[in-house]
């Protein structure tokens, strides 16, 4: 365990450095430094005010130097400064996390839920019609773009029905509070969690049933039903939980693809979480803010995974850390 | 080690290629992929003769419904601009950064497997280390950002793909590497002084084929449906005309003409689920499974 610990700790610090190599990296790939996009923001750039504003961030010493103090920036949780919205990065980022979180939250359990009731379904009556079902709808969700499915829902449950909120995550002129705003909330968070859990949902489904299919040809499984154990029971007690552990090892990994479909499901709900954060500091070209999303949200994976390490362990004793 | 069966030996390259192909054609699901392709490459090859002119310009009244005018059969949007225009101009988008963001996906990803697997060591620590970091930073985001950062264009967005979805597959190649390179074909190579890269070429890769295949068409699939999740949000190359960006501009209009919106996710979900359709069709071909329905 404590090796487990130390070697995730060197990992977490290499993966740290790589990002951050990364994120200077990309923010000397855009065109013009900082000094020039505040220069034209303020209208006046004499020459010996931009070399003042490079004088003032450090932008004329050496690439090293400069990295080694964004290095020691980071290590402070000092992400820099966003000078569209005129807050700190990480204190931009903390407002936003949370909204992120529960969308991703919901969605992951939605898409756990359904999609492995569905995979369990569809392995219990493989070759059968519901089967068949299944698979295709899991395939048609598999190919459909998350964005393409939130106007959709949007057409069919808040335009047509009108039966759900269209965007946002509460009704402003409510002014709500306590169980209500919960209500509320919930009511906002419906739409864009099914449509960011739809294309997970798929990927569950067929990987559930391939686990399922495979865990029934194992010799353990042909001796329950020697010994006449009932199919159902087979299926509940030693299929269903040994299949499962795939399903853990692909959400860990998939973390970092749900945190992207977040940005374009936020985008089309008008969420207000990392994602929509990260849109529009795409289009004010706050690179700050930008590569501070990718650096905490990179974070937020390999912190996840580490967890994820862990619960292994609880699913499944004969798996240890080390 | 017992002796080799011959019935697991790889098969001579004609012997491959036939039996693949008729195999795959019997498999229904491939099949149906392998006509919904061929149809949207037709649509890209035949764009330009049955659009002729600049699918972004303003062609007729806007707002069309389809059925509305006989020369809009889709309908147009609500700039006017013909709505089955776009879609045969935008499958040539699609298709053209698809393939050739997974091209780079593929020359990096089975670049690094096979050094990665093929030296072992240090060589292979450095490089999981690397691939485990690009499997951390969020795919999505880290495109947006290059493809921000460097402005849209056709070449950026294909570049920003290819570079951050080639994790996987490098980790797949080096799992086969590490396999065949201690495999007898691969052994006696080293015993006759073959070089490294004469064995890498000539007898490692070529075996990792059926499984880079299989990567291959999901590659193609994802790459279209990142782009189209790029020009959505703004950032496809203005200067052509692409689905995702369709879907985008169709957003204003959904209270009242969901059709705009609606068509070219249409188009989007046959193209990605004709590349999934064939890469499970060759999944189950070439590792083995053909004949288990």
């Amino acid at each position: 365990m404590l090796t487990y610990l130390r070697r995730s700790a060197a990992q977490l610090v290499f993966v740290l450095l790589g990002i951050a190599l990364i994120n200077f990296f990309l923010l000397h790939l855009a065109p013009g430094d900082a000094a020039q996009v505040l220069a034209g923001e303020s209208g006046a750039a004499t020459p010996e005010y931009m070399e003042a504003l490079r004088r003032q961030f450090g932008l004329d010493q050496p690439l090293y130097i400069q990295f080694l103090r964004y290095l020691g920036n980071l290590a402070t949780f000092d992400l820099g400064y966003s000078f569209r919205q005129s807050l700190p990065v990480s204190e931009l980022i903390l407002q936003r996390l949370p909204a992120t979180l529960l969308l991703m939250g919901t969605a992951i359990g939605f898409a756990l839920v359904a999609g492995c009731s569905l995979g369990f379904l569809a392995a219990r009556r493989a070759g059968k019609l519901t089967d068949t079902v299944i698979s295709i709808v899991a395939l048609l969700f598999y190919a459909t773009p998350v964005f393409w499915v939130g106007i959709m829902l949007i057409v069919v449950f808040s335009v047509i029905l009108d039966w759900l909120p269209v965007g946002g995550m509460t009704s402003v002129e409510a002014n709500l509070s306590g169980l209500a705003l919960v209500g509320d909330v919930a009511l906002h968070l419906v739409l864009p969690a099914v449509t960011l859990g739809l294309f997970y949902l798929a990927i569950y489904a067929r990987l559930m049933r391939a686990a399922m299919l495979e865990v029934y040809g194992q010799d353990f499984v042909r001796t329950a039903r020697a010994k006449g154990v009932r199919p159902r029971r087979i299926a509940w007690r030693h299929v269903l939980r040994n299949a499962l552990l795939p399903i853990v090892t692909t959400l860990g990994v998939q973390l970092g693809s749900i945190l992207g479909g977040a940005v374009l499901v936020e985008t089309v709900f008008s969420w207000p979480g990392l994602g929509r954060l990260a849109f529009s500091a795409l289009f004010q070209r706050d690179l700050n803010l930008l590569l501070g999303i990718l650096f905490c949200s990179s974070v937020v994976v390999v912190l996840v995974n580490i967890a994820v390490d862990l619960v292994y362990t609880l699913l499944d004793p004969r798996i240890e850390l080390g | 080690m017992a002796l080799p069966d011959t019935a697991s030996l790889p098969p001579t390259r004609t012997d491959f290629r036939d039996r693949t192909v008729g195999r795959l054609l019997r498999r229904p699901s491939a099949l149906v992929g392998l006509i919904l392709l061929a149809g949207i490459l037709a649509m890209a090859g035949f764009a330009d003769i049955a659009f002729p002119g600049d699918p972004l310009d303003m062609a007729g009244t806007p707002l069309l419904r389809p059925g509305d005018a006989a020369e809009f059969p889709l309908g147009t949007d609500m700039m006017g601009r013909d709505l089955a225009s776009g879609i045969f101009h935008g499958a040539r988008v699609s298709l053209l950064i698809g393939g050739v963001a997974a091209l780079v996906s593929l020359v990096i990803g089975i670049g690094i497997g096979a050094l990665s697997g093929y030296y072992g060591g240090r060589v292979d620590r450095a490089l999981m280390r690397v691939t485990e970091l690009f499997q951390t930073i969020p795919p999505f985001l880290f495109t947006l950002a290059l493809v921000a950062i460097l402005q849209p264009s056709i070449a950026t967005i294909t570049t920003a793909i290819g570079i951050t979805s080639w994790s996987g597959l490098a980790r797949l190649v080096r799992a086969e590497v590490l396999r065949l390179r201690n495999s007898e074909l691969a052994q006696a190579s080293i015993i006759l002084g073959a070089s490294d890269a004469r064995i890498i070429f000539l007898h490692i890769l070529p075996n990792t084929l059926a499984p880079v295949i299989v990567s291959a068409s999901i590659l193609v699939a994802t790459a279209i449906l990142t782009e189209s999740s790029l020009s959505f949000l703004g950032l496809g190359d203005p200067n052509v005309v692409s689905w995702g960006g369709m879907v985008g501009a169709g957003r204003e209009t959904i209270r009242t003409d969901p059709h705009v919106a609606a068509i070219p996710g249409v188009a989007i979900v046959i193209a990605v689920l004709a590349l999934n359709l064939l890469g499970d069709g060759l999944n189950d071909v070439l590792n083995g499974k053909g004949e288990r329905r």
